[in-house]
């Protein structure tokens, strides 16, 4: 995407900029990859995820809202009142302590459902998922913000829902609502704010919780242009210090610039895992899109 | 991009390890849940200073009504009760029916709040991995913020009514632990009830009214009929309250049998609360 100040000499990271992003960007993995062959084989650095052989399968009510009296007339008719969703079937991959690996697929593919198993949030339902160290999570779903509670507040409960101590939230709370720039509006309750108020805030506590691991489901872009431009500085630098890091983006700009590794999701399946190159190659063919300014824009 | 080949070792500072695995209904790992609920006690803590600060932010006396509230619900009773009974009620009486409003009103509180606890916070649940539990613990919590101040409330009917004030009264202590027990065992029951049936909250103002009007509250547990015994005695909070106002209005040490009754039902509702919660958690955020 070409912002107003897309052409700024100081802007120099390539996930902003479209016009130069491939370029530029695979300069900035080869910089960062030490042995690209190593996607593949296990390095000798430590484990920071291990998902082996993981399969989620949901299991939902037909109705939205359960009801006892739903549960009894099905029950009088003998029906069924639950149907299975294989949303992840046999994953298998692993993230190097201080990786940033990224992951595509098409809507549905099951990126979404992969990323909470990895949190701990939803549990799988076969295989083993194994963690080291502590996660922070920015999720497409919206952000565990409650809408009657101040900036302030949810920002404190957030980081003590996420384990932190006391001491500790009020030490990030200042890092935190300084980078989202809100000011004043930190202590008025969530509903008065915009949408783009809402996604600085969410992108400010997740990336200054200073986590060992860091999962992003495509809420890289959020406010205005120069808002943009500073998440995708901070992005740059996180992904540059040896913190690891789950990226989900539809934008192939950022996964190629940003990441080590890459993976594919299809389907509830894991694709292909290879070098960010490879995985786009590959997923761009299959989807039948050319790499063009709509496939790498940070969206 | 960081021009440095290879980054700096950036220590890591916790040395968490979560490992995920498959469950049906069975219990998490004990011990790690437990320390993970301990680590984020302050969590609880602080979400029920929150709901209660933006519970009472706009109206005009503001945190005035926590006392206001409870006070006036009493006043509504003894009104009641006094008309039905053709005033021979006096001020001990009064003080007896309050004590008991107010134990009452904290464990209906919890329940009520708790059962909404857990499908009010979608959200944070989807978003963020911890002990679940935490949710109906901070609303009883909540409940347990308002119910002090009532006590102070009650302090001060206790000394107009002229009852006994002894160390007969630290046996107020044991009783809102058994209070608090209980409340946290129903409220884990019913929060996760209310995952899978979505009525449940919507059924227990009725339930906690009926349940209300079978406590000896508005009445002395002597005073209810033989005929009426058996459903009286069935009600899992009569022994407490009962024991509670031997204590406040009698100003007496509480019966054994209903010290060791209130102990049996509030350590029930704890488990058989906890562990169909617990056993049920993992699965919630699929639920909601």
């Amino acid at each position: 995407m070409n912002l107003p100040f897309g052409s700024n000499s100081t802007d120099t990271f390539p996930m902003a900029d479209t016009a130069d992003a491939s370029a530029s960007g695979t300069e900035a993995r080869a910089a960062m990859i030490e042995s690209p062959a190593s996607a593949m084989t296990p390095s000798s650095t430590p484990l920071a995820i291990k998902v082996d052989h993981v399969s989620v399968t949901y299991r939902t009510t037909l109705e939205r809202r359960p009801t006892l009296r739903g549960t009894i007339r099905r029950m009088g008719r003998r029906e069924r009142s639950v149907r299975e969703i294989k949303a992840i079937r046999d994953v298998s991959f692993e993230v190097s302590r201080g990786k940033v690996l990224g992951v595509v697929g098409s809507n549905g593919a099951g990126k979404s459902t992969l990323m909470r198993t990895v949190a701990g949030i939803l549990p799988p339902t076969e295989g083993r998922v194994e963690v080291r160290g502590r996660v922070s999570t920015l999720l497409a779903l919206g952000v565990g913000f409650n809408r009657e509670l101040t900036g302030r507040e949810n920002v404190v409960l957030g980081g003590l829902a996420a384990g932190l101590s006391r001491e500790k939230c009020y030490e990030k709370y200042d890092e935190i609502a300084e980078f989202a720039e809100l000011g004043e509006d930190m202590d008025r309750p969530m509903r008065t704010y915009s949408s783009g108020m809402y996604g600085r805030l969410a992108f400010s506590v997740a990336v200054n919780m200073d986590p060992d691991i860091l999962i992003i489901d495509e809420a890289m872009s959020v406010g205005d242009a120069r808002f943009r431009r500073k998440s995708s500085e901070k992005m740059r630098e996180l992904c540059g210090q040896a913190r690891t890091i789950l990226l989900v983006s539809h934008s192939l700009g950022s996964i190629r610039a940003l990441c080590d590794e890459a993976i594919w999701m299809h389907q509830g399946e894991l694709k292909m895992w290879d070098e960010p190159d490879a995985v786009i190659a590959g997923y761009t063919k299959f989807m039948d899109v050319r790499e063009d300014a709509v496939t790498l824009e940070d969206i | 991009m960081s021009t440095t080949a290879a980054p700096p070792t950036r220590e890591v500072e916790s040395d968490e390890r979560h490992v995920y695995e498959p469950h049906r209904v069975g219990l998490p790992p004990i011990g790690p849940y437990l320390r993970a609920l301990w680590q984020r006690r302050q969590f609880a803590l602080q979400m029920s200073r929150t709901t209660l600060r933006a519970q009472h932010f706009k109206s005009a006396l503001g945190q005035l009504w926590l006392v206001l509230n409870p006070l006036l619900l009493t006043f509504v009773y003894f009104i009641l009760v006094s008309i039905l009974r053709e005033g021979t009620r006096g001020a001990e009486f009064f003080a007896h029916l309050m004590a008991g409003l107010f134990a009452f009103q904290f464990v209906s509180m919890s329940v009520q709040q708790g059962a909404k606890s857990v499908t009010k916070s979608g959200r944070l649940i989807l978003n963020t991995a911890f002990p679940r539990v935490l949710l109906p613990m901070a609303a009883v919590m909540t409940s347990f913020m308002k119910f002090l101040p009532t006590l102070l409330v009650y302090a001060v009917v206790h000394v107009i009514a002229g009852l006994p004030i002894g160390l007969h009264l630290l046996w107020v202590v044991p009783m809102i632990a058994l209070l608090v027990i209980f409340a946290t065992g129903v409220a884990m029951l019913f929060s996760a009830a209310q995952v899978y049936f979505r009525d449940v909250a919507s059924f227990l103002p009725y339930v906690m009214r009926i349940w209300l009007y079978g406590s000896p509250i508005l009445y002395y547990l002597h005073e209810v009929p033989e005929r009426f015994r058996p459903i009286i005695d069935a009600n899992p909070l009569t022994p407490v309250l009962a024991a509670w106002s031997q204590v406040l209005n009698e100003g007496r040490v509480p019966d054994t049998m209903l010290l060791v009754w209130a102990s049996a039902w509030a350590i029930a509702a704890f488990v058989i609360g906890g562990l169909f919660f617990i056993s049920r958690e993992r699965e919630f955020a699929v639920r909601l």
